[in-house]
């Protein structure tokens, strides 16, 4: 079982470590620095921090990748959060005319919880997830991931686990970072199906024509929900459960009707109608009110709002937020993300590379060196396949900024390029 | 030397600039005019252009702006207007007006709130217009033309994508698609269809049929619009110091254009002994109401008063007659003749103009009556095809022998808030005519049409427009442009006054 026992209670002992040895700092500055493109992204970057005893702290920002490392150290968050690309660097905030100082850009973030899905599932609730709810999460990973790409087209996500009950998704593409308040709130709102709260029974309702959007999402949560739904969630097993189903669409309208139509016709004729007008979509109704991704359109919408930042631990569980790899998504388990209990004990096991390592060490400076150790030490641990997958983002961005930055440069560059060929024929 | 060619320079580049801007029939208003022009051109190019508007106005309220009629009302108010119109040839001058018109309604329009927001929905309500009278083809020339990159999607594309492209769009069929452009725009420019999810995405960008292309410029119109406002309010004050702008200015922003009813023509024509048989052949529904409510209760509130009062001022009563009406009904009632001359009679006197502020009120237009001041238990003013219950309104006219059909046809008209039409069919019907022959938009104005009607046509009245109007009024006010402007303050341009009751 490669879950070590957490205690919060370590916490304190546990964080200085994580942050001087695993925290992937080299990558996780070359994310946020985004190529080069943009001058200062980086240094007018916000961040939070939530330090011991609940002390929160916001606009942090760093002027290099040494100094964020240096100050996390120093000051060991419990939970970092990861805020937008100001006007100016956050940390002057307080000098900057009043007005001035604004946030310009973010990435589009979702937040995806299971407590929102609590009126649903009944194997947990609140703060709790088990296996069986956990195919939610990949329901609403699917069906995003593929909106996000195909009808928007974004092509830089990054899925996180969140640490206990949810999974966060983080689109980094040029075009993404740039939007408006108004333009991430519409993005959120066509992706949400699932309206309304308490006094809500049927949150979903289809009408013809019915959008590409949401034929695809069907798609999706039909391939899940017979063994979601009926078989793990057994919503039509008991009496109760099924009074739910379908008081979600038909007896509810009916019950308030025959308060206060008396005639017996007209109740039959409402009965009738009810079933043609709940009766064409019905199913896929309940399917999308059971299993539909319910995302909190107030966290997309902010460009300033903060959001958990991977890498980040949580708390509660001790659990690492990491990325999600989407090809391996139907083998994703929760409860195999490791701990910082964890990862910090596999950091103390030896390996057999030990000695072979030694002999480059007095060939490299000292950065390098705390670099190089710190690539292997998480190498060492669970830690290192998320990593990963940070990895193969990272570099899939990369290409993306290498053609930023030519554009920049561009006829500079192709200007000499030519100049280069035309040398390179009269010496021929 | 250098300067003669500068100048000469300058007069080219306005003159290939403008003729480059007035090649189409309707444009941004992105680049403000800048030629000179003189005061005279100056007012009048103002005062043309708020009677364009306010026609606009009126017809999107008399018919409902998604209605068939709309457009062909429209196009027969706009035709006579002398604005540019379906591109038709010679129209370079009056291109030059509209261009020039705008800006100075943006003077005149960007101080408050409530004037941004009128005069923004009666351009766009133009704009909107204009634009679907375009030809496909001239569509997308003005789109490029105004940097929207808007592509139309080609052949294959559609064909591939249709049944895509039908069941995400409204109104959309398959001919429609085959037959009609459809637009890849950049989804950021398609967000109020983005949010609805009613638009087909793909890979970034929104397919907007051709039909609902007007919505996404029209925001653009209005975001430019508004920005601009706002720049404008900014300078004013500028504008605002030179002396020759600066009334004719603040005198455009509360002119009403339309009949307002104040100059009362046939004062003293009427007899109060008319009043009940004119109640029934020639007053509007709402009129008809507040009088029986007054002779039934003899007694009616604040807001009856006003509305009621006023109207009758419009009709022709003199101060003497209304109070003489009042008092004999007041008295029948609750209020003896003391009470009535210590209460009642201020304020009669007040609608005339004769007390306090000495304000000559004007009778309010049917805009004022269905938006302002709704009636509340014990009142009877108001509209009573948008404030009655339906059902009532049915028991009143059939009490009225209005007949089942016709009934129908009004309800109709109510369900879909077609208040001044379904009054306008009322007419109709009382009056046994196919066609009321009028756009109604106020309750005096029903009152002169029914009677031209039943006395044959006599007292062909023509619309009188400012100019006309100060002239005739040369004695009974020192200061025209301003007492005009109070008048017209009550009427419309700006919205809080329809709030204000004295």
């Amino acid at each position: 079982m490669p879950t070590s026992d957490y205690d919060p209670a370590c916490l304190p002992d546990l964080l200085p470590l994580y942050y001087r040895r695993l925290f992937p700092f080299s990558q996780y500055y070359r994310w946020l620095s985004y190529g080069g493109v943009s001058k200062n992204y980086f240094q007018n970057r916000e961040f939070s921090f939530t330090l011991k005893d609940d002390i929160y702290v916001r606009y942090q920002s760093f002027t290099t990748q040494n100094e964020l490392e240096k100050e996390m150290q120093k000051m060991v968050p419990y939970k970092v959060d990861i805020g937008a690309v100001y006007s100016h660097r956050p940390s002057q905030h307080n000098a900057v005319k009043s007005g001035a100082f604004q946030a310009l850009e973010k990435e589009l973030v979702f937040d995806i919880d299971m407590t929102d899905y609590d009126d649903v599932r009944r194997c947990c609730s609140a703060a709790d997830i088990c296996s069986k709810c956990w195919t939610l999460m990949i329901i609403a990973i699917r069906i995003l991931d593929r909106a996000l790409r195909e009808d928007f087209g974004f092509h830089h996500l990054l899925w996180v686990y969140s640490g206990r009950r949810g999974v966060h998704c983080w689109v980094c593409d040029d075009a993404a970072r740039k939007l408006s308040v108004a333009a991430r709130s519409a993005v959120a709102e066509y992706l949400s199906l699932v309206k309304g709260g308490e006094e809500t029974l049927r949150k979903v309702v289809l009408s013809d024509p019915i959008h590409p959007f949401i034929n695809h999402s069907l798609s999706v949560v039909e391939r899940y929900f017979q063994q979601y739904a009926i078989v793990d969630q057994d919503i039509l097993g008991s009496k109760e459960s099924v009074d739910k189903v379908l008081t979600t669409h038909i007896k509810k309208d009916l019950t308030i009707y025959y308060q206060d139509e008396k005639n017996p016709m007209k109740r039959w004729d409402r009965l009738c109608s009810s079933i043609k007008k709940g009766g064409q979509y019905f199913d896929k109704e309940i399917m999308l009110q059971y299993c539909y991704p319910r995302l909190d359109v107030n966290v997309s919408k902010g460009v300033n709002h903060l959001l958990k930042s991977p890498f980040s631990v949580h708390p509660k569980t001790g659990r690492i937020s990491v990325p999600i790899d989407l090809k391996e998504l139907n083998t994703f388990d929760p409860f195999e993300v490791p701990t910082i209990s964890l990862i910090c004990e596999e950091l103390e096991r030896p390996t057999a590379d030990e000695a072979e390592e030694d002999d480059v060490k007095d060939k490299e400076n000292e950065q390098e060196a705390g670099e190089r150790r710190r690539i292997r030490d998480y190498k060492r641990t669970s830690l290192a396949k998320y990593v990963k997958v940070f990895d193969r983002f990272l570099e899939a961005m990369a290409r993306s900024w290498k053609g930023e930055m030519l554009k920049k440069s561009g006829e500079l560059e192709t200007s000499f390029s030519v100049f280069l060929t035309f040398m390179s024929f009269t010496y021929t | 030397r250098q300067f003669y060619q500068r100048a000469r320079r300058r007069k080219k580049l306005i003159g290939n600039f403008q003729n480059d801007l007035y090649d189409q029939c309707l444009q941004f208003y992105g680049q403000p005019p800048l030629e000179n022009i003189s005061l005279t051109e100056f007012e009048t190019f103002a005062v043309e252009r708020l009677k364009l508007l306010k026609t606009v106005e009126n017809v999107g309220v008399s018919c409902g702006k998604s209605s068939e009629q709309y457009t062909k009302k429209l196009d027969a108010e706009i035709s006579s207007l002398n604005f540019p119109h379906r591109g038709g040839i010679s129209e370079y001058e009056k291109r030059r007006k509209d261009h020039i018109s705008h800006f100075i309604l943006r003077l005149a329009y960007c101080q408050t709130e409530d004037l941004r927001r009128w005069f923004i929905q009666q351009e766009m309500d133009l704009f909107r217009y204009r634009f679907n009278c375009l030809h496909s083809k001239h569509k997308t020339d003005f789109l490029h033309k105004n940097n929207l990159k808007y592509e139309t999607v080609s052949a294959e594309e559609k064909k591939n994508l249709k049944d895509k492209l039908i069941a995400s769009s409204y109104g959309l069929s398959g001919t429609k698609v085959e037959e009609h452009d459809v637009y890849k725009v950049p989804f950021q420019d398609a967000l109020d269809l983005v949010r609805t999810r009613k638009v087909y995405l793909l890979a970034g960008n929104a397919y907007i049929p051709h039909h609902e292309i007007v919505t996404i410029v029209l925001n653009d119109f209005r975001t430019r619009l508004s920005k601009a406002l706002a720049m404008t309010a900014r300078s004013l004050p500028a504008v605002q110091s030179d002396e020759r702008l600066q009334p004719l200015l603040s005198h455009l922003s509360h002119a009403y254009v339309g009949q307002d009813y104040s100059i009362q023509k046939n004062i003293g024509k009427i007899s109060l002994e008319q009043i009940d048989a004119l109640s029934g052949k020639s007053f509007p529904l709402c009129m008809r109401h507040l009088h029986k409510a007054l002779r039934e209760n003899h007694h009616l509130r604040h807001g009856g008063r006003m509305q009621y009062g006023l109207f009758l001022k419009g009709i022709g009563l003199t101060l003497e007659q209304a109070l003489q009406f009042w008092r004999s009904e007041f008295v029948k009632g609750k209020v003896d003749a003391d009470k009535f001359d210590k209460a009642y009679a201020y304020s009669v006197r007040h609608m005339f103009g004769k007390e306090g502020k000495r304000t000559d009120y004007t009778p309010y237009s049917c805009m004022k009556v269905i938006l302002s001041n709704p009636p509340s238990q014990g009142d009877y003013h108001g509209c009573p095809f948008r404030h009655s219950d339906p059902e009532l309104l049915k028991q009143k006219l059939q009490n009225y022998k209005v007949s089942p059909s016709g009934i129908n046809q009004i309800l109709e008209l109510v369900k879909g808030m077609h208040y001044q039409l379904a009054c306008q069919k009322y007419f109709e019907l009382t009056h046994n005519v196919e066609d009321a022959g009028f756009s109604l938009n106020h309750p005096n104005q029903y009152f002169t049409e029914s009677q031209k009607l039943l006395n044959g046509g006599r007292d062909i009245k023509k619309e009188v427009d400012m100019s006309q109007r100060s002239q005739e009024n040369p004695a009974s006010v020192t200061h025209p442009s301003q007492a005009n402007s109070k008048q017209a303050h009550e009427e419309m341009g700006d919205l809080d006054s329809f709030f204000q009751d004295e």
